[in-house]
């Protein structure tokens, strides 16, 4: 075991987690915002935007993750160019670093795998609830916020803190477009130093006690929870 | 009629194992990714590539059976030295921060790093020109470690990716300005739709500490005797000419220096 690179690439590796972290907190904080959106498109919106919104989630749990970043990444980000002007006048554009089009496809994906969970957890809230908020006189906003979406995030609590987990699993992903989250800050340490064991066993820890601080954070959530989980 | 069934099923599988072909002698690391015109997969998933073509004249020289094992490119120096296989033979320029972990047959190629960027006329291409500009190779290579030496400190961006497939996507989807890589694979690139892009700006200074002294086999620090019978082999095929022969047959005389026979 060789330990003297760890000063050498500290500063690395602390970027590196600072990117996992990013990648994963906007992704799952995003992600869920829209998830909430794609729910309320399928139990309580139209034929088009229930059918859109099915669609999305479908494309997106149907798919690999990797395969969609690489149509981000490779396949749009590479076709602005090739529109007429931009490559001359939206430089920026062209030049957008990867890590946006990774909080893109991270965001997208966790949306896609949420949408699902919330439409059965809106679903499984009991109608009487809702009415109850109906009869005294709440408005469709009201009840949302303070009947609908408590209560359905309720039951989801457990499941949630599973899914970010494994949303924090996905993000070395980001390694395969040029960007350098942890796993990859602990690949230019392989590469350099042609050691695999250590560096490896090094992230292996990070990984485990960010695991732990989310399994942590989502039962202290849990125990704040007013009413009892009725199984 | 359990039992009956366990043992044939035994008696197939040891079967299977005895009449399966002996295994090959020799395992040779190749990057599973493309590197044409040395190593890459033709339609039907076979390997081809001068290196292949080498690889096959080398292990009939020197009496072996070859075959090739893909790996990745990022892991395919701890994973020789796991014994996946026995020697890399991936275009690994032989310099001397690898030398401290591996050993190296004698060279048995030698292109020149050359950089390219977009076509617009703009051939000025030394470190103090390349400020602000953002450059793409591939990690963990000569030209990754050639551009942080020279181009990082000058206020160069450096995107290090996986394969140089990647990076070449990406310079010619306007997101780098430049890549450093080996000439001869540029070449193929810069031939293909996606190349017209580019074009090549020169060859930069040769720093011999960076770039060393050309491709060899890789080896495990103790594959002494391996490396005897690979160096004997790399000269026979240099006194028959069988370099230049491999060398013409992918249009590639003129672009590679070869190993001479003495």
């Amino acid at each position: 075991m060789r330990w003297d690179w760890v000063p050498d690439y500290a500063a690395a590796l602390a970027h590196g987690l600072f990117i996992t972290l990013l990648v994963l907190v906007v992704s799952v904080f995003l992600g869920f915002a829209l998830a909430v959106m794609l729910a309320l498109a399928q139990v309580r919106g139209g034929m088009i935007s229930s059918f859109i919104s099915k669609c999305f989630c479908n494309y997106i749990r149907g798919t690999p993750l990797l395969m969609q970043l690489y149509l981000l990444y490779y396949g749009v980000g590479s076709l602005f160019p090739l529109i007429p002007g931009v490559r001359e006048h939206l430089q920026w554009l062209v030049r957008l670093d990867a890590i946006y089009y990774v909080l893109m496809a991270f965001t997208l994906s966790f949306a896609g795998y949420e949408g699902e969970i919330m439409r059965g957890a809106f679903l499984a809230v009991p109608r009487g609830e809702l009415e109850a908020g109906e009869a005294i006189g709440m408005s469709g906003w009201q009840i949302l916020r303070r009947i609908w979406l408590p209560s359905a995030l309720y039951k989801v609590l457990p499941t949630l803190a599973g899914e970010v987990i494994g949303q924090l699993k996905s993000t070395p992903l980001a390694f395969t477009v040029p960007v350098m989250d942890l796993m990859g800050a602990a690949h230019k340490v392989m590469q350099d130093k042609y050691l695999i064991y250590e560096p490896l066993l090094l992230v292996a820890c990070i990984y485990l006690v960010l695991t732990w601080a989310i399994t942590s954070g989502f039962s202290l959530i849990e125990r704040q929870i007013p009413s009892r989980r009725s199984v | 009629m359990k039992n009956i069934i366990l043992t044939s099923g035994l008696a197939l599988a040891l079967g299977i194992f005895q009449a399966s072909p002996s295994w090959a002698d020799l395992k040779m690391g190749v990057a599973a990714e493309p590197y044409a015109p040395f190593t890459s997969k033709d339609a039907s998933g076979k390997w081809v590539g001068w290196e292949i073509d080498f690889m096959n004249a080398l292990c009939a020289d020197i009496g072996e059976k070859c075959s090739v094992e893909e790996v990745a490119w990022d892991g395919i120096i701890p994973a020789l030295q796991a014994g996946k296989f026995d020697a890399i033979m991936s275009s690994m320029s032989i310099n001397e921060e690898r030398r401290k972990v591996i050993k190296f047959s004698d060279m048995y190629y030698n292109s020149a790093p050359v950089l390219v960027g977009a076509k617009n006329g703009d051939k000025d291409f030394s470190p103090e020109h390349l400020k602000g500009k953002i450059v793409g190779v591939q990690v963990s290579t000569i030209h990754a470690a050639y551009a942080k030496k020279y181009f990082e400190p000058k206020g160069a961006t450096l995107k290090t990716y996986e394969t140089q497939d990647q990076v070449n996507a990406d310079l010619a989807a306007g997101r780098l300005d430049y890549t450093l890589a080996d000439g001869v694979t540029l070449d193929d690139f810069l031939k293909s739709e996606q190349g017209g892009c580019c074009e090549p700006k020169g060859a930069v200074p040769y720093d011999v500490e960076i770039f060393g002294v050309g491709v060899g086999l890789g080896l495990r620090q103790a594959d002494g005797a391996l490396q005897a019978k690979f160096n004997k082999g790399i000269a026979d095929l240099a006194k028959a000419g069988t370099f230049a022969k491999i060398t013409e047959a992918w249009k590639l005389t003129g672009k590679l220096r070869l190993p001479q026979a003495n």
